[in-house]
Formats: C-alpha cells, structure tokens, sequence
C-alpha cells in the first residue's frame, strides 16, 4: 500500500534523512522517501499496517523535528 | 503570525537587548560593584529571549535519546561560554545562529516556491459538457469519452483528440518548444499545453492520473528519490563528520591545559574551552546536507523546463560525467522518412526523375513514395518487377530501367558508381540517364547538436542497422566521429557495451520504442522525441519531450552545470569549515573583532549553510543556449 503524506514547516534536510532512517525501521513499513524540495513522504506499507503506524510515524517526526507537521 | 515572522521579532528584541547591555557595560557599569550581575541578567535575558526555542528542543531531544543535533551542540557551546564569563558571546552567537536559520528557512522557502511556479503546469480545472451543459470540475473527476472545452488562455486539462476548433497552442510548458502548434479538428493534443487563440473540443483519450502532464510532474518530483553518488557521499560524510569533530572539540577543551602542565591556571583553561566552543559551532553539516540535494534539484527543474525529464539526480549526475554520446540514427538523427537528396545529372533532374515515377507508379514500396512525391507519371506502363534489383517497365515504345547498379549491368548498361543512401539507377532503352539518392532526411538541428557536443568535450558514435553506404553517408554529413553500420537490434547492445569501460561512461540517445535493450544497456539512457509515448517514458533514465537532437546538447550542459555547482558547495563548505577548526586550534580567531572570535565561527557555520543555498539555486537558472 502506498501512501502520500504532505508535511509542513519542514526546514532541515539533515533531519528528513534522518527521519527517513528511523521510519524505515517502523513495523509495518517497508519504505519510506522524503522530499525535501516538495515536502512531502511517500510511504510503502504492509497491507496490514495498523492505524498506529501511521500514529508511530507522526511520533518519530515531530521527535526529529519539532516544528515538522504531517497534514492528516 | 508566520513562523519567519515571529523569529524575526525575537530576533530584534535579543539584539537589542545585547546592543544595550555592551554598551551600559562599557560605560555605566564600570563603576559599580553589582552590575556584573546586572550584566549577566540582561545578557542571559537576550540570550533566552533568542535561543529558549533551541535549548527546549535539546533537552526534548536527550529526552528522546538523541544526542548530537545542531540544538545540543548550540546549548553547550553557549552554556559554556556562560561559565567561562564569556556573557556577551553567548547571546551574541545564539543571535546569530537564530538569524542564519531564519535565513536558511528564508532561503529553502524562495527555493521551494521557485521550483513549484517553474512545475506549476498542473490544470487545475476542466469545463466538461455533460447533457448540453458545461460543468467545471477538477479534471481527476472526467472520465475517457467525454469532451471538454479548452478556451483561449486554458490549459489543456487531459490529454485527447480533436473534435472541432482549431487554435495555436503553446506546448512550451511540456517540450521547452517555445513556437506554438497549429491544431486544428483530428490532431492529438496533450495536457498541460496552453490554449492561445480560439476554442477546442477534445475528446478526451486517457484519464488523469494517465495524462502526459501527471506523469511529468510524477516523474520530476519524484526525481529526488534517486540519490546521486555526490549525495550518498554527503549523507554518509555527516553521520562520520559531527562525531568526529565532536571529539576534536573535546580534545581541544581538554587536552592542552592538561599536557601543558597549566591546569591550576583557569585563565588557560577558559581560552581553550572557548576554542572548544567554536568547533562545536563548526560541526554541524548542515551546508553540505542541504546545498547537494538543492542543487540537484534546481538542476532536474531547469532541464524539465526545457523539456527535458530527468528521472533522477544519479542520472544528472552521470550526465555530467558523460563523454561518448551513442545515436540511433533512424528516427534519432534522422527524420525517419525516405527522400530524394540528389539526382545525378542536375541538369537532367526533371527528366530522371520522370522517368522513374513512371517505372514505379505501382509500387508502393518508401523509395518508390518518395519518388512519387518528387514527380508525377505521365503515362501508363506495362512494369515487370525484378526481385532485389528493380523494375522493367515498358511504356509506349520506350524501355525504362529502374533499380540498383546489378541490374542495368545485367542488361549491358554501363554505369557511374554512387553513393549517399539507396541509389535507383535509371535507364531509357539501354542507355544509361541518371541516378536519383534517396536516404533519410537528416534533422535540420541534428549537425549543430553534434558540434555543441563535441565542443563539451563529448565523442560522437552512430549505431545504424543501415547499410555500410548510407551509414557512412550520414555520418560524414553530420560530421560524427564514429558509426557502426548494419547491427542487428542485439548487435546494438554488444557495440554500446564495447564503448563502455571504467573511464568512459556512455550515454544512448534513441527513439525508445524498440531500442529499450540499448536504453537499459547505455550508463545514462535518453529517449527522444517522447511525448506522449509511455514505452519510451518508462524504459529511459532521461526524456527528451522534444524531437529535437539540439536538447541532448542543452541536457548535457544543465548536468554539468549542476554538477559543478554540487561540487562547488561541497568543496567551499568544507574548506571554509577546515579554515575555521584550523584558524580556531591556533588562536588566531581568539582576538578577532574586538574579541568576539565565536562570531567568525558561527558565521562559519551559518554563513556557509546560507550561501551555499544561494549558489545552488543558481542551478534553476534557466538560459536559451545559443
């Protein structure tokens, strides 16, 4: 299952790479790319990936940067 | 109130504060005992005032586990310059930190928008007629069949076929062709093309997560998820560079007073610990992990505005480093249409010429259309086909033999050898009259293409299934470097591999359609001419929208200029970074600016970071290359 989520307030390359990495490691998902110029992550999920991922995803983000926002 | 907006005013009030503090301290506060506190008081408000956002956000981030992040390199470097009395330059450089990345935030956010508007050829909406009635809706919500209306200013919203109207379009926004097409009723239009004059009504054919202009834009934003080597080596570079010039700061802090045998003396301690500081400021690689990724981008941006698709910054980058171009030769250099280009004599043009269309009026073989095309018959013909050799014909009392140099030799003609193409040679009751060349057109811009790539130090080879002479023929004319004649579709990929080696990286320029082996095989593969074809789209690594030889040329300069620009950053961060540490371990920052060296450092932080931004979006510059 793809998914396409647009952030916000976005500002530091270095930690949309970072957040890459950690995302990459959630249960549930299988990729995760970042877009810096278009702020926006595209994500591959298992077909059977629980809401919580997506709650673990929003956590790991707004651990790495603060100020970043997903618009879900 | 905008984020930018609210730092800005943040920014004003610390500066203000710390403006005033400096220079009460310098005046009134010399001549009481208690207003070293007052000092630190007003300091350590503007400092609070400018940096509590950064100081939370590192204690979150030790919360969390997270250590060496820009926050907790800024939070220690400043606390410490607050023990070792050093008020002034801690709020100092908190406000310089905080007006960098307000820069930094200024600077992506210019890029980001610039990038968007150079991209923004998304239609946004589509007027439908549904049951007589024109509906506007967006165009994901029309389906194939239906018809839509495309007034003059419209962007074409899906892509489809002519029904009625006729009007100019502008296609620049999809092929970089800046002259406008002609469409009338029957013509394929394609979305994202603007509307000019006049009025369409396009059926349409496909729908829009289908249509051309989504998979460009798909294509293109989606670019960066294809890393360049330049930015593996960077994101790799900064998991290793912050540690280490961590420890390098540790040291520095430490060490000297320690082996120095001075480690009763604080004054000895507080200058070293100040170094420390400094390389602190230093280690953050934020320059280097923003600028690469920017740069690449500014450049996969211009080159779609040309009509150019890069799949990825990898293929950007490999582009750069190119230096022997491969062509097909029909459909790439070549119109792909048989023509006639000379007839032998000149003076007797009309009449060879004749005399062959009338030898070949059946026939509906290209050479023979091509013939057709230049001259009409005049007379009916009884014609006997002689297979692989040519035709017979006898028309009135006239015996006319049209065909290749065997067959008039066969029948005791004698002739002149020639050369070019496909040469028909033509006989009037056994006596030789001229000889017509048919070969491909070659393409009006192909010849200034290779010149413009030889100039960028590129070699030039032609890969033709085509026969050794007309291979030769075309190659001179173009003033290629090296053909390969009469390979089979396999043989293509064999020769492609033998150009290949460690040093040479290859690119393959074809039409995309059956030469996908070739495409795959080539370090960089581009098709051309693709607009609208998905074949052509999916199996190569760069698009030309365009029919057009003279865009590999304009591709190949975009790549090297963005790659220089990459490089550019990388190198000048870095060496402005080394300076820093370098200049910082041997004290010469020490006195700078009235003693204010940490400013210089995080200058050097920051100030590269924002400059480095600025040089890559010179990467989105798009220039007409003459």
């Amino acid at each position: 299952m793809k998914k396409i989520i647009a952030m916000q307030d976005l500002d530091c390359a270095n930690c949309a790479a970072k957040m890459e990495q950690s995302i990459a490691k959630i249960e549930g998902v299988k990729s995760c790319t970042i877009n810096f110029m278009f702020q926006r992550m595209t994500l591959e999920l298992d077909d059977d990936a629980a809401q919580d991922t997506i709650q673990k995803i929003k956590e790991t983000v707004k651990k790495i940067e603060p100020d970043c926002r997903l618009r879900i | 109130m905008s984020r930018n907006k609210k730092a800005l005013i943040r920014i004003c009030v610390a500066l203000a504060v710390t403006v005033i503090t400096v220079v009460l301290k310098y005046t009134v506060f010399n001549t009481y005992e208690w207003a070293k506190w007052v000092e630190l008081a007003l300091f350590a408000t503007a400092y609070l005032v400018a940096g509590y956002d950064v100081l939370w956000k590192a204690a979150t981030n030790i919360a969390h586990g997270k250590v060496f992040d820009e926050n907790f390199l800024m939070t220690v470097a400043t606390i410490g310059a607050f023990v070792i009395g050093e008020y002034a330059d801690a709020a100092a450089v908190m406000i310089l930190y905080q007006i960098g990345e307000l820069f930094q935030r200024y600077a992506v956010g210019k890029s980001r928008n610039s990038i968007t508007a150079l991209l923004s050829i998304r239609p946004e909406e589509a007027t439908v007629l549904r049951n007589g009635e024109e509906i506007t809706l967006h165009p994901s919500e029309i389906a194939v069949g239906e018809t839509v209306i495309v007034r003059a200013g419209d962007r074409i919203p899906l892509d489809g076929t002519v029904q009625s109207g006729e009007c100019n379009i502008d296609t620049s926004a999809m092929t970089g062709e800046s002259l406008p097409r002609h469409t009338k009723a029957g013509d394929n239009v394609i979305s994202g093309c603007i509307c000019l004059d006049g009025e369409l009504r396009i059926a349409v054919s496909g729908t829009y997560d289908d249509s051309t202009v989504s998979k460009v834009l798909d294509l293109v934003e989606n670019a960066s998820s294809q890393k360049a080597p330049a930015e593996n080596f960077i994101t790799k570079f900064s998991k290793y560079y912050t540690p280490i010039v961590v420890a390098l700061a540790l040291l520095v802090g430490v060490l000297p007073p320690l082996v120095t045998g001075a480690y009763a003396d604080w004054s000895v301690w507080s200058v070293w610990l100040k170094r420390a500081m400094m390389f602190l400021f230093v280690s953050c690689p934020c320059a280097l992990v923003i600028s690469v990724p920017l740069g690449f981008f500014g450049g996969i941006a211009a080159a779609s505005k040309r009509g150019i698709l890069v799949k990825g910054s990898n293929y950007l980058e490999l582009l750069a480093k190119v230096d022997t171009v491969a062509f097909d030769k029909t459909g790439t250099l070549t119109k792909g249409n048989f023509a006639v280009v000379n007839v032998y004599p000149p003076d007797r043009r009309e009449e060879v010429l004749k005399l062959a269309a009338v030898a070949e009026q059946h026939s509906n073989h290209p050479i023979a259309l091509s013939i057709a095309r230049e001259a009409k018959a005049d007379r009916q013909a009884d014609v006997t086909e002689i297979a692989g050799k040519g035709i017979s014909a006898k028309a009135g009392d006239d015996v006319i033999l049209c065909g290749n140099e065997q067959l008039l030799t066969e029948q005791g003609v004698p002739c002149p050898k020639a050369e070019g193409g496909t040469v028909v040679y033509v006989a009037k009751n056994g006596e030789f009259v001229g000889y017509i060349v048919i070969a491909d057109e070659i393409k009006p811009d192909a010849k200034d293409a290779i010149a413009r790539l030889r100039k960028l130090g590129c070699k030039t080879v032609m890969l033709s299934g085509d026969n050794e002479t007309t291979a030769r023929a075309v190659a001179r004319s173009l003033a290629i470097d090296e053909y390969r004649a009469e390979l089979l579709p396999q043989d293509k990929v064999t020769e492609l591999q033998k150009l290949k080696s460690a040093k040479t990286k290859v690119a393959f320029v074809g039409d995309g359609i059956n030469d996908a082996p070739v495409l795959a095989a080539a370090d960089v593969g581009i098709a051309m001419g693709a607009m609208g074809s998905d074949a052509a789209i999916e199996s190569a690594d760069i698009v030309l929208m365009q029919d057009d030889p003279a865009a590999i040329s304009a591709a190949k300069h975009i790549a090297r200029k963005t790659l220089a620009i990459v490089n550019e950053n990388i190198v000048a961060s870095l060496a402005i970074k080394l300076a820093v540490l370098v200049l910082t371990l041997f004290g010469v920052l020490d006195n700078l600016l009235f003693g204010l060296g940490m400013i210089v450092a995080i200058l050097a932080d920051v100030g590269v970071c924002v400059l480095a931004i600025i040089n890559s979006m010179r990467a989105m510059l798009v220039k007409k290359q003459k």
